[in-house]
């Protein structure tokens, strides 16, 4: 039966050796161990909260991003677009320019032909009355070796024309 | 293959050894009481027959009028008297336990709080334990516990702390569980350690601490106080005005007598459960192995086939020992934690 039966000597050590061990241990041994443990937690909570934020904020950054890249690549379609319709704009008032020139030119071309011309014409005409005054000439000529006055009035012409023709040139 | 070799030998070498200790009777009664019980020496081994044990000191308070006693259980080994007190033989009522004789010859029990086995086995349990919390608690004192966890022993005690902490504690008491934790983890931590050293079968463990009715006792009674003292006036209510119809509590107090009395069964199953729980483990793991002793009369085959039996079952007792150690100590202090957390609730507001 003394299993049973608690002894009084045990009871009394007992309830001695777990009160000390159970105030030395709840002064200096689990409460720290908690303390720190929980301290641990709530600061893998913080930082698992905090990683979260700068998730958070990564992702903004790379919206952001996004949002800038797109903003550039309408930038630039709307500076190439520019710069095409500029591109033709220019083009097209060179080829306006290139127009008038070109007529100026011809214009220029036609009056020189025109100047060309007028003096050829002349150059003809006078070649046409020197040769119709050689056939004149040579008719007359035949014509006035029949008769010496009229010889000597044709000489006497030609003396004229001559002289007025060295006259015309020395001036 | 080396190990099994050597595992084999051991077990043909058993009947052998059996045989040189069995010449004499073997009494079952004394070696299954020796090893759960009490003693005032720590006996360690038997060499050539002599016992070979540690003496512990003896202290006691006479009632007869003789004072206070303190001396070396060795004075008293083999039936000795010494200073009027001896050790009561067999027949005797106080069998086993220190009796002063009255001047008329009536044997009477002197107030006895002499460092016995099981004492002594508690203050190395008590020292044990003390030296690993506060080794633990050390790491963290010396350690920033916000930049680094633990590892090695410190990380385990972190790990089974928390355990009890969290799974237990915190789940079963609520919101000012703080106030208890240290109490029930010493209490975890105490049972765990006691029934760990209690199934190690040679000095310093073997004594069966947690299978002792003294000891679950006042770990009964600390939860006892732990949930009475400082029990809510909810709890009170409940136990002597519980929202019951009222003829089950006036005129006749049938209910607040059922709660009363369940203030006293709550702790007093924790004190048996514990108890019976780690004794049967003992007797049992004894059991099995004095199968090869009491086979011995039987021949060396039938010796060394029962005996190798025995050693299996004692390897598969062992283990189951090592989980009843944990499980006791966790269904105790979760117990206690429940009875302390309904001692803690918070009226239903409806």
């Amino acid at each position: 039966m003394s299993l049973v039966t608690p002894d009084f000597g045990l009871l009394v050590w007992m309830t001695l050796i777990f009160g000390i061990v159970f105030f030395v241990l709840a002064k200096w041994g689990f409460p720290m161990i908690t303390a720190s443990v929980r301290e641990r937690a709530e600061r893998i909570n913080a930082s698992i909260k905090a990683a979260k934020e700068a998730e958070e904020r990564l992702r903004n950054l790379a919206d952001e991003q996004n949002a800038l890249i797109e903003e550039s690549r309408k930038e630039q379609a709307r500076i190439l677009k520019e710069a095409a319709s500029s591109r033709d704009a220019i083009l097209e008032q060179a080829r306006v320019q290139a127009r008038e020139e070109a007529s100026r030119i011809m214009e220029q071309a036609k009056a020189q032909i025109a100047t060309e011309k007028e003096s050829a014409l002349r150059d003809i005409r006078s070649e046409v009355a020197m040769i119709s005054c050689d056939v004149a000439e040579k008719v007359l000529r035949k014509e006035f070796l029949q008769d010496d006055a009229k010889k000597e009035y044709v000489s006497r012409v030609v003396e004229e024309i001559s002289s007025a023709r060295a006259d015309s040139l020395k001036n | 293959m080396k190990r099994l070799v050597g595992i084999f030998i051991l077990i043909f070498l058993l009947p052998l050894c059996a045989n040189a200790q069995g010449s004499e009777e073997f009494d079952m009664d004394s070696y299954l009481y020796g090893h759960v019980g009490d003693s005032y020496e720590w006996h360690i081994t038997t060499i050539n027959g002599r016992p070979v044990s540690i003496p512990l000191p003896v202290i006691l308070f006479s009632r007869q009028g003789s004072g206070f006693h303190c001396f070396s259980s060795s004075r008293l080994e083999d039936g000795a008297e010494y200073e009027g007190f001896r050790i009561a033989s067999g027949e005797s009522p106080y069998s086993g336990k220190i009796v002063e004789t009255a001047p008329d010859g009536t044997e009477s029990r002197p107030w006895d709080i002499s460092i016995t086995k099981n004492v002594l086995g508690l203050i190395i349990n008590s020292i044990l334990l003390v030296v690993i919390v506060l080794l633990t608690a050390r790491w963290y004192r010396r350690h920033d516990a916000r930049e680094e966890a633990p590892q090695g022993g410190a990380g385990l005690m972190e790990m089974l702390v928390m355990m009890v902490e969290d799974d237990i504690i915190k789940e079963c008491i609520g919101e000012d569980y703080k106030r208890y934790s240290p109490y029930l983890l010493t209490a975890f931590f105490f049972i765990f350690l006691s029934n760990l050293m209690g199934i190690v079968p040679f000095f310093p463990g073997g004594a069966n601490i947690t299978g002792n009715i003294a000891v679950t006792m006042v770990l009964a009674l600390c939860t006892f106080v732990a949930v009475n003292v400082f029990g809510n006036k909810h709890y009170w209510k409940d136990i002597l005005w519980p929202d019951v119809p009222t003829w089950l509590k006036f005129p006749v107090p049938l209910m607040p007598v059922i709660e009363i009395i369940g203030i006293f069964t709550k702790p007093f199953s924790l004190m048996i459960r514990l108890f019976a729980n780690i004794l049967a483990g003992h007797f049992m793991i004894l059991g099995v192995v004095a199968v090869i002793f009491l086979t011995a009369e039987l021949g060396p085959a039938m010796n060394t086939g029962l005996g190798a039996v025995a050693i299996l079952l004692g390897v598969f007792m062992d283990c189951l020992e090592l989980l009843v150690a944990y499980i006791q100590a966790y269904v105790f202090t979760m117990l206690s934690a429940v009875f302390i957390g309904l001692s803690r609730q918070k009226p239903e507001t409806e």
